[in-house]
């Protein structure tokens, strides 16, 4: 398996939005927070070391 | 009651009347580490010398978690039924968040095996047992009070300036082993540094002694109400014992923190009550460092003199006695004409293989249980946070994960697929039941062919072992296979394996072993 980075989300906007609404009303380290769970949340989801290797590089480029 | 510290007797060596020949190895420190190496070696039929600066045992309970496979060593050198019956067994650590249970972990969930999957016991005790084995074996010469103050090195032997109550003389060995513990001044002598990490972060660790009904199991807590912020450990020892240990901060005074004035009122936060003695108090910095090369000619290090991590994880002593475990048939060998010189090279790779191990699993540990401020406390936060509410995170959190012993890198070894991955070339042996005995005991000391339904070929130089095959072994060292010829070394670890007794090349494994030609 490799890492997507083609379009893969089902409703790309509507993701987004939910994203912002996740962190609506919250102070800095409180979304800090909730990102840092969401990585972690979805990497277990992934599971996969070198999709997500490559997701890490991806970032950093 | 506390520890009673008798004083070992000095007995004015014959150095300081007569020089002496030249010994087959001296041992400098007579710690758990070089004592386990005296009797390893005296297994093996090699006489040694062994000298401390010192005349009493570990001051202090130092070192207490012992792990199934130093067990199994402690055994081939005849102390670990002693320590078993004396020592407090367990096998489950439970790890909490604030008030909550977030993680725990059995580390034995099988049965099948002679030693359980760690012990607690002070390093004192297990000091006082070897001392007495040591003091008892003939191959031994335990030397209290001698001093090591100079170390030098000729083309085939080290020597050992010692200076003692009487007098300084000057002991010459084939080798010389350094077990002098984690500030080891043959380490300075040699001018040799560690390389590694130490991690801006001390710990107050306390022995106390109260009548309390806690289990025997390891509780790991992170941020307690009892100490807020911070983190705690809490291990049960023989004798109505307890450690505690306390997680302080980089800017806590040492001195000043280890005063009963600080101590008390800490210890009194985490067991709720001031009715308990303070038995032993001391403050320390983590550090996850090791030499580049264990062995240096005539001199080898063992042990902490050859590396040191953090303690949660218990791999400091455990780790030391896997140093003497791979070190004792070799050097034995090697000095008595039966292996070539690189066994030395073969004892130092392993053992740098092992340490870099316990070295990555510590500063993991470490890492996680002392963020540094910023984005590793954030996402060390968050993974306790999410194990209140997501399995998987509970694995995440780790506050130490415990010794077993490493799985060699034996490149080319023999393996045929579809046999169990536990025993494996590199791996301990595991233990099993044999109906009148146990598997690990009936292996040590020799090169044994363990056949599993199959007959053990002749084969010059090793010892045949043809047990019934019963279920444990059919788990542990068949699987789906019928047959299988194991060839595992003196250290138990497994060498060589063969589905198909016929083709198995024995004496060519065997002869790499030991480096013949």
């Amino acid at each position: 398996m490799t890492l997507v980075t083609t379009p893969n989300l089902t409703d790309a906007d509507g993701f987004y939005a939910a994203l912002l609404a996740a962190h609506k009303g919250r102070t800095e380290a409180e979304s800090h927070a909730l990102n840092a769970q969401l990585v972690l949340i979805l990497a277990n989801h992934i599971g996969d070391a070198a999709v997500l290797r490559e997701a890490l590089e991806l970032a950093q480029a | 009651m506390p520890y009673d510290y008798r004083p070992y007797a000095y007995v004015p060596p014959p150095g300081l009347t007569v020089p002496e020949p030249r010994h087959k190895v001296v041992i400098v420190g007579a710690g758990p580490i070089g004592l386990a190496m005296a009797l390893e070696l005296a297994n093996h039929g090699i006489p040694s010398v062994v000298v401390d600066d010192n005349n009493v045992v570990s001051v202090g309970s130092r070192a207490i978690c012992w792990s199934k496979r130093s067990l199994e060593i402690l055994d081939r050198l005849g102390v670990a039924q002693r320590a078993v019956e004396k020592g407090v067994t367990w096998k489950v650590g439970r790890t909490f968040h604030r008030e909550a249970e977030v993680f725990n972990f059995d580390l034995l969930p099988e049965d099948g095996h002679q030693m359980p999957a760690f012990m607690n016991l002070q390093q004192y005790y297990v000091e006082e047992y070897l001392i007495e084995r040591a003091s008892a074996e003939p191959l031994i010469d335990l030397r209290f009070r001698n001093k090591v103050v100079a170390v030098s090195q000729g083309g085939d032997h080290a020597v050992a300036e010692i200076e003692t109550p009487d007098g300084p003389y000057r002991l010459e060995a084939e080798y010389l082993t350094a077990c002098d513990g984690a500030r080891s001044p043959i380490r300075g002598m040699m001018g040799l540094d560690f390389d590694g990490e130490l991690f801006e972060e001390r710990f107050l660790i306390a022995d106390i002694e109260m009548q309390g009904d806690f289990p025997s199991e390891r509780w790991f807590w992170f941020e307690p109400t009892f100490h807020p912020g911070q983190s705690a450990l809490l291990h049960k020892q023989p004798d109505n014992i307890y450690r505690i240990d306390l997680q302080l901060g980089w800017d806590a005074d040492p001195e000043v923190e280890k005063t009963p004035e600080r101590v008390i009122p800490r210890i009194e936060k985490v067991v709720g009550h001031g009715d308990f003695r303070l038995d032993w108090v001391s403050v320390y910095t983590f550090q996850c460092r090791r030499l580049r090369r264990f062995v240096h000619d005539r001199v080898i290090f063992v042990g902490d003199s050859a590396h040191v991590v953090s303690p949660f994880g218990a791999r400091g002593g455990n780790g030391g006695l896997q140093d003497v475990d791979a070190l004792g048939w070799r050097l034995a060998a090697l000095l008595q004409g039966r292996a070539g010189t690189q066994v030395l090279d073969d004892f130092n790779a392993e053992r740098v293989h092992g340490t870099d191990e316990n070295i990555l699993n510590s500063t993991r540990a470490t890492r996680f249980m002392t963020p540094d401020d910023g984005v590793e406390r954030l996402f060390r936060d968050q993974v306790l946070a999410l194990a209140a509410k997501a399995p998987f995170a509970r694995g995440m959190v780790n506050s130490g994960r415990l010794s077993k012993p490493c799985v060699y890198p034996l490149d080319g070894a023999p393996d045929d697929t579809g046999l169990p991955e536990v025993s494996r070339p590199g791996a301990v042996a595991p233990d099993a039941s044999l109906g009148n005995g146990w598997l690990l005991p009936s292996l040590a000391g020799k090169v044994t062919l363990l056949a599993l339904g199959c007959e053990a070929p002749t084969v010059p130089g090793s010892t045949p072992l043809v047990p019934d095959v019963t279920e444990t072994l059919r788990a542990r060292y068949l699987g789906s296979a019928e047959r299988a010829l194991y060839l595992i070394r003196p250290d138990q670890v497994v060498a060589a394996r063969w589905t198909d007794p016929g083709a198995a090349d024995v004496a060519g494994e065997i002869a790499k072993l030991w480096r013949q030609a």
